[in-house]
């Protein structure tokens, strides 16, 4: 019996092998997953709202002038804290609306993030346990979404969007979007 | 010219790696004397030409040659020197380099200082490290080779991300590799005596200074980087529970473990399959880890530009050297020979409660950072785990451990009577208490602030009382002078070490506890206060530095006792890269660190965005790990942990 025992270590760890080799092998690299929603409508999800901010709800995406950006951020996300900056040129230089879906986060700790100055988003909504986010499918924080404006999931991007991100995928995505509909 | 003779060095340090696995292993099989000889030899040059070819590297850097692919695309010459030889380790290629002259120069290092272990023993501990060298130095050569030239040479590099240009971070990955492959060691020992199929005193007494060298390194690296994102992330924040921290922060968790175990190992001769199984788990997680910041299977913001064909190497290395490992261990651990009996209470048993807890601990840690990838992998659907999860299971774990800390070092061996410490222990729990409750009452403190200030005041208290009766405080001072003289040093790292603890939950509880957070616009010229400290906006001015320019605020902070102090926070941008970062101000003192970050400004107005963070006690985070590092260095130190003492009597 003692000698099976000393075998457990190493089941634990085969196991362990068979996810990392899954991971490793059928999505290569998860930053690049597609959604399975892309080209589709952005699915009715149901927010709360977010201290005294406006309330991000689908609706708004429907019949907009023009594409606009969901993001999905946390205050405990360490890459969503390198994004914001980023977030903020857009919604300042650009003048690119942006929606927050706040994640899995403590109330006051979002709001602390969102110190009026420094707030990107035109509209967020809360998901406090992350039920309302799997309909979009998200791998994790931060995600953000393109959408049209006849409100369908035209790009996804997992991870912070950094310098080379927004210059070489967001905006030009944008711009394309913009002159499809002239 | 220079690039090239390193690469060659580095593929010679491949061949000569490969004799130093072959030839001492077949030297153990045939009882050849000289073949088994030989491994301290190949050791030694191996150190030496993975060292030339990492200092040609450094010159490309140094001298920047941008014609070397890995130069132009991470460094630029307006870099500062410091952050142009950093910039050596601050991408794949060349960490890699580091990781394999740090693996080389341990085996150096070993092969010099175990002359006298027993050769059979020896031998196939550097086997085991020269297996271990010729798969990294053929990962480097064959995915990840930092030697390539390009065709057409750049003119100017590409720059380096900016918010990696910080002292701290400099320093950083040479301190977690020397933790990371310093696990390589134990584990090497731990192969070797498996395949001996005998543990012996000698044995254990050279894991334990081995395993304490890699800790201290490990604590110090993963406390630089905590200190760099707290300086440079702009958050005010530490800690973020992030994958690769977590990659960190698994190895440590193991070899505190593993620390634990080799001293009941030591002293009782027993637990011996145990501290076998936890080198060899040390030294995985510190491939797991790897694995985790370079695959790119889990997002994070450290991850290095990441590479599926890379990813698969490694995880054929953790496959062949974790799995190599567990099968051996599965295979003979049960013929080990285990004595000294031990009664659940006792310094063993505490011991191995503390033990059972860190493995959890890292266990725990472990399933929440690849939790993603399970879920993924079962039922098709995403989640990411953040610092909610980790901080509702990791703190509830971890309060027993030091509840045990403080009075584990005062049971005796074998068996305890609980008689004899139930009056210390009652003695410290109202000292604790009473600490605790004060502070809390005079500050409005919340529960959990409270269990933190109790934790914290329980193993000082328990620590210090410990080390008083140990010396006998009931004698007179000149005997007690002496006596505490004559301790060995490693009674003092253990105290030393546990006090360390003791002030870093001081230090997580109170600025957590009593952190003020502000966060709003401020005009040129306005006036704000944060506790007794009035904050003034003073000017703003445009300052260039070597390789980037700045808005650079100044404001004027007069404490409570009017001292008068000038803060400088920037908005700095680096044109090679395009990138805008900030660089908080902060005054850090003994009991509080202010905490200040400038925003953008509102339509080129003179009113910024301003976040000011007032953090008490925070700098007690890093003087506790400092002082659980400086523990293990007082440890170390002690003549009977000293690296080859005394094997001619054992």
């Amino acid at each position: 019996m003692k000698k099976l025992y000393s075998y457990i270590p190493l089941i634990v760890f085969f196991v362990l092998i068979l996810f990392f080799a899954r991971q490793l092998i059928l999505k290569e690299d998860p930053s690049e997953l597609p959604s399975v929603l892309l080209e589709e409508r952005f699915p009715e999800i149901i927010l709360k709202k977010l201290g005294g901010y406006k309330l991000f709800s689908v609706t708004n995406l429907m019949n907009a002038n023009s594409p606009s950006l969901v993001n999905i951020w946390s205050s405990w996300c360490v890459p969503c804290k390198i994004e914001h900056e980023f977030l903020m040129r857009m919604s300042s230089d650009h003048n690119i609306l942006i929606y927050g879906i706040n994640y899995k986060d403590k109330k006051e700790d979002a709001l602390k993030v969102l110190d009026l100055n420094d707030n990107p988003f035109y509209a967020i909504g809360v998901d406090l346990d992350g039920l309302q986010s799997i309909n979009l499918g998200v791998y994790g924080v931060p995600e953000t979404f393109i959408i049209d404006s006849d409100g369908n999931i035209r790009y996804r991007h997992v991870g912070p969007i950094l310098e080379y991100d927004m210059q070489n995928i967001i905006l030009p995505i944008l711009d394309k979007i913009m002159r499809e509909k002239i | 010219m220079i690039i090239e003779l390193g690469h060659f060095f580095l593929a010679l340090a491949l061949s000569i790696s490969i004799f130093q696995f072959l030839l001492p292993a077949l030297g153990v099989k045939f009882n050849s004397y000289g073949m088994m000889r030989s491994a301290s030899i190949t050791a030694f040059i191996s150190f030496i030409l993975v060292f030339l070819s990492f200092l040609s590297l450094v010159y490309a850097y140094i001298t920047s040659d941008f014609s070397v692919s890995l130069v132009a695309k991470n460094s630029h010459s307006l870099k500062p020197l410091i952050y142009k030889i950093s910039g050596v380790w601050g991408n794949h290629e060349g960490s890699l380099l580091l990781w394999v002259l740090i693996l080389t120069f341990y085996s150096a290092a070993v092969a010099i200082l175990g002359r006298r272990l027993p050769l059979k023993l020896i031998s196939l501990v550097l086997s085991c490290q020269g297996l271990i060298a010729v798969a990294f130095i053929s990962f480097i050569l064959f995915t990840s080779n930092p030697f390539i030239r390009l065709f057409f040479p750049n003119i100017e590099g590409e720059g380096f991300n900016p918010i990696l240009q910080d002292f701290g971070l400099a320093i950083h990955p040479p301190f977690l590799y020397l933790g990371y492959v310093g696990l390589s060691v134990t584990f090497s020992f731990s192969i070797a005596a498996l395949l001996i199929g005998k543990v012996d005193t000698i044995w254990v007494k050279w894991v334990r200074p081995w395993t304490l060298i890699a800790w201290v390194f490990l604590t110090v690296g993963i406390a630089l980087g905590s200190w760099w994102a707290y300086r440079e992330l702009g958050w005010g924040g530490w800690w973020f529970w992030d994958p690769v921290e977590n990659a960190s922060f698994m190895p440590w968790l193991a070899a505190t473990a593993l620390l634990h175990s080799s001293i009941v190992a030591e002293k009782r001769d027993t637990l011996k399959a145990w501290t076998i199984l936890l080198a060899i788990i040390a030294f995985s997680f510190s491939l797991l880890g790897t694995f985790i910041v370079r695959s790119g299977v889990l997002i994070s913001v450290h991850s290095f530009a990441s590479d599926p064909s890379r990813g698969l190497y490694i995880l054929l290395l953790l496959i062949f050297f974790t799995g190599g490992g567990l099968a051996l261990f599965a295979k003979k651990a049960p013929y080990l020979k285990s004595g000294g009996l031990f009664k659940p209470l006792s310094r063993e048993g505490a011991l191995v409660i503390n033990n059972i807890i860190f493995a959890s601990a890292a266990a725990t840690v472990l399933l929440g950072t690849l939790y993603p990838i399970f879920i993924d992998a079962i039922n098709n659907s995403k989640v990411s785990v953040g610092p909610p999860y980790f901080e509702a299971v990791f703190i509830p774990l971890m309060v027993p451990a030091i509840l045990l800390c403080a009075f584990s070092p005062m049971l005796s061996w074998k068996r305890a009577v609980i008689e004899n410490i139930i009056e210390r222990i009652i003695a410290v729990f109202i000292c604790a208490l009473f600490l605790a409750s004060i502070i809390i009452i005079m500050n409005d403190g919340s529960a959990s602030a409270f269990l933190g200030l109790f934790l914290g005041f329980w193993l000082i208290c328990g620590t210090l009382y410990e080390f008083f009766i140990k010396v006998g405080i009931k004698l007179s001072f000149k005997i007690f002078i002496q006596r505490a003289l004559n301790l060995p040093r490693s009674a003092y790292g253990m105290s030393v070490a546990h006090i360390g603890v003791a002030i870093f939950i001081i230090g997580v509880t109170v600025s957590s506890a009593w952190r003020i957070d502000i966060e709003k616009p401020i005009i040129l010229g306005e006036k704000t206060i944060v506790k007794d400290i009035e904050i003034t906006f003073k000017s703003i001015k445009r300052v260039t530095g070597p390789n980037w320019n700045a808005d650079r605020g100044e404001f004027e902070i007069i404490t409570s006792n009017r001292d008068k102090h000038f803060l400088y926070p920037e908005r700095r941008f680096y044109p090679a890269s395009q990138v805008n970062t900030s660089e908080p101000a902060i005054m850090s003192g003994i009991f509080s660190d202010l905490y200040i970050v400038l925003g953008e400004s509102r339509d080129n107005s003179d009113s910024y965005a301003l976040r000011i963070y007032y953090s008490p006690f925070i700098s007690w985070i890093w003087f506790g790990i400092l002082l659980m590092a400086i523990g293990g260095v007082l440890s170390l130190s002690d003549r009977k942990h000293r690296l080859g003492y005394d094997l001619k009597r054992v």
